[in-house]
């Protein structure tokens, strides 16, 4: 760990990224549970393992900022602090949820805190991020966006159409890269013939950065970095954090297309166990203290369960309602 | 009052809306370069050189990425009036468009809004099969957008004011044949129509279809380029004592079904002209409704009169064989009389 960025962030903020990060991988981990048990409907997409990039990225953000998630969206909509409670209601498609129970796991969002529902065609969100971050410079507000996407993203063509447009308009966008080695069960190595995503960035005229994104505080440097930039009026950047998920795709995934052992190193390299001993070793934190945040995220999922069991479903009526403003 | 032809009247459009409102922005191919086109066809000329570059801000040929932008611009605050070069390019942006522009709403619970505009030529021109389509009602199938079509200088001022004032994606269909582009942009067999256009704001309400032709023996609903051709025929048959009413929808969705209903309760007999191939067509949504709605009014069965379930193709007299004439049309009536 960069003791360097672990000083200029400070005590607090690393606690609260690293409550940020359990809450993220305790809330994956009981929804999963609670589809298991039937009390979740549809799918899940889990970013178990990916902790570090959602926090890393997100704490960097002010208000006013905007961000474009995927189908794997629940890490960075906990990263950036929407609630819990209405999250689970969402899962539960209750009338609470984030959507009103209209969006479910993969539209997850809440756009009064600049999150857009999460969109779950792979690569759309790319030229809607551009969009939203021409908005900010039309406006000449000095609004950052960041657009969240997989490694699979960028084969599609609204990828390169989007890069290209933020790229030429130097737009106030950052394109994150959560680069897991698979989309779905493809590796990384059979749509590719580069070593790494970021390498795409040349050919566009922006900066691309790869970074390790298991490594939260390196993330937040490098998004920082980004983020800055863009926020200056310099351009947006294609920033590649390697990561990995530790769990299937989405329901009854069964990872056969990859090694235990592959699966094995990269728990190794699981990111809150890391952040964690990093924080306790260079005492920006004790153990007693992460193990109250632990304590403390059990209650906010008990929480959340509570309210979104008690909340109402949606009025069958409401079906036909909200599409047009 | 001047009169304007349609292009100059969009024109006018984006001008009044421009200056009204400085969220308004215009985005496409070719819509501003200096020396450049004002587009495919002429609506954006001398914009640029007005209101500046970043609010008549040139695309590379990203349809995709206009769309998205679109779409990114207006959740946040912007109104984004898109230029489609030739709405055949429509297809390009479909995601955007169909799972993006039209649902973000809806499935976001309601918590924002999409008030962006597409501006797309439609209309079969001697240019093949792939800049000739009339995709409408590919659009009035997706629920969460808005489809209006134009066909006076008078409704292309107001609608697409209407249009970009409006908090929803609207797509607004013009046709090749009615602009009255001039110069190097002009179209051969072009009608442009001219019409009277108010110089101050108005604006023509979406969803609200007219009469332009009262009669009382059979009701002729067609938009854009058939529009022309239903009121030729009404002319046609008007001389052998055959008293037609033409309805002009002006928008399809959310369409006027109930000036339709009116008209057709008191003739009685209904047909729909589209230039779109026949099948699935908005005009079969038109006829499903009427049998629905309509039909103990109905003396006679429901009649399209389409292109056929090909793509357009290029010879100019195949081309004239497959878009709907006034012959077809006056056949057609007469069928039912
Ligand atoms: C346009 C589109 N094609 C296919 C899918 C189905 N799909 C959902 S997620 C996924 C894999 C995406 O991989 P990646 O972009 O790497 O993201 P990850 O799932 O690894 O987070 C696929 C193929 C989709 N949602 N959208
Ligand atoms: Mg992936």
């Amino acid at each position: 760990m960069s003791n360097d960025i672990a000083e200029s962030i400070g005590s607090t903020q690393l606690l609260a990224m690293y409550q940020r990060m359990v809450l993220a991988r305790r809330f994956e981990e009981t929804v999963n549970d609670l589809y298991m048990q039937g009390r979740i409907p549809s799918t899940l997409h889990l970013a178990i393992g990916q902790e570090a990039s959602a926090v890393g990225v997100l704490s960097g953000l002010k208000a006013g900022d905007t961000v474009f998630s995927t189908h794997r969206p629940h890490a960075h909509a906990i990263a950036h602090g929407v609630s819990p409670d209405a999250m689970m209601a969402e899962l539960m498609a209750k009338a609470t949820g984030t959507c009103k129970g209209k969006g479910g796991s993969m539209h997850i969002g809440d756009f009064r805190l600049g999150f857009v529902p999460a969109i779950a065609i792979v690569g759309g969100n790319i030229p809607i991020a551009a969009g939203a971050a021409l908005a900010a410079k039309l406006k000449g507000s000095d609004a950052v966006t960041v657009c969240f996407f997989g490694d699979g993203a960028a084969n599609e063509g609204a990828w390169h159409e989007g890069l290209n447009l933020a790229a030429i308009w130097d737009l106030p966008v950052v394109f994150v890269c959560e680069n897991n080695q698979y989309a779905a069960s493809t590796p990384f190595r059979e749509a590719f013939r580069i070593p790494a995503i970021a390498d795409r960035a040349a050919a566009y005229g922006m900066p691309g950065v790869t970074v390790d994104g298991n490594d939260v505080l390196a993330v937040y440097a490098a998004a920082g970095a980004a983020i800055a930039r863009a926020r200056r009026g310099a351009g947006p950047t294609l920033l590649e954090l390697l990561t990995y998920r530790l769990c299937g795709h989405s329901r009854s995934d069964p990872r056969t297309y990859r090694t235990r052992e592959e699966e094995a190193e990269w728990q190794q390299r699981d990111p809150i166990p890391a952040f964690a001993a990093n924080l306790v070793s260079h005492r920006f934190a004790t153990e007693e203290q992460l193990a109250e945040i632990d304590a403390e995220v059990e209650t906010i999922l008990v929480q959340a369960i509570a309210y979104a069991e008690q909340s109402p479903g949606p009025a069958l009526a409401d079906v036909v309602y909200g599409l047009y403003a | 009052m001047p009169e304007l032809s349609i292009a100059e009247a969009l024109r006018e459009a984006l001008r009044e809306e421009l200056h009204r409102d400085p969220r308004v922005f215009l985005l496409g191919e070719d819509i501003g370069v200096p020396g450049g086109f004002g587009g495919a066809f002429t609506v954006t000329l001398g914009l640029a050189e007005e209101f500046g570059r970043d609010r008549v801000r040139d695309t590379p040929i990203s349809e995709a990425g206009i769309a998205g932008v679109a779409i990114g611009a207006a959740i946040c605050g912007m109104r984004p009036v898109a230029d489609v070069q030739y709405s055949d390019f429509l297809f390009n942006m479909m995601d955007q468009l169909v799972n993006q522009a039209a649902k973000l709403r809806y499935m976001s619970g309601g918590t924002l809004t999409v008030p962006m505009v597409m501006r797309a030529p439609v209309g079969a021109t001697a240019r093949g099969a792939q800049h000739a389509q009339s995709p409408e009602a590919f659009f009035t199938h997706v629920p969460g957008l808005k489809v209006v079509a134009p066909a006076t200088a008078y409704d292309a001022k107001g609608l697409l004011k209407a249009a970009i004032r409006d908090d929803n994606p609207v797509l607004v269909f013009e046709h090749k044949l009615l602009y009255g582009s001039k110069g190097a942009r002009s179209e051969k067999g072009a009608v442009s129509p001219r019409g009277e256009v108010p110089a101050d704001d108005y604006i023509v309400p979406i969803g609200q279809g007219i009469v332009r032709r009262p009669g009382t023996d059979v009701t002729i609903v067609a938009s854009l380029l058939m529009l022309y051709r239903a009121l030729q025929a009404a002319e046609e048959l008007a001389a052998d004592g055959i008293d037609v009413e033409v309805i002009d929808p002006r928008t399809l969705v959310p369409l006027d079904t109930a000036l339709i209903l009116r008209s057709v309760q008191k003739t009685g007999r209904l047909v729909i002209v589209e230039e779109d191939n026949l099948t699935n067509g908005w005009g079969a949504e038109v006829a499903a409704l009427m049998a629905d709605d309509a039909f103990v009014w109905l003396d006679a069965p429901i009649k399209r009169v389409a292109a056929p379930d090909t793509p357009p193709p290029f010879a100019p007299i195949l081309e004239q064989a497959y878009v709907p004439s006034v012959t077809r049309i006056v056949d057609t009536v007469r069928s039912i009389l």
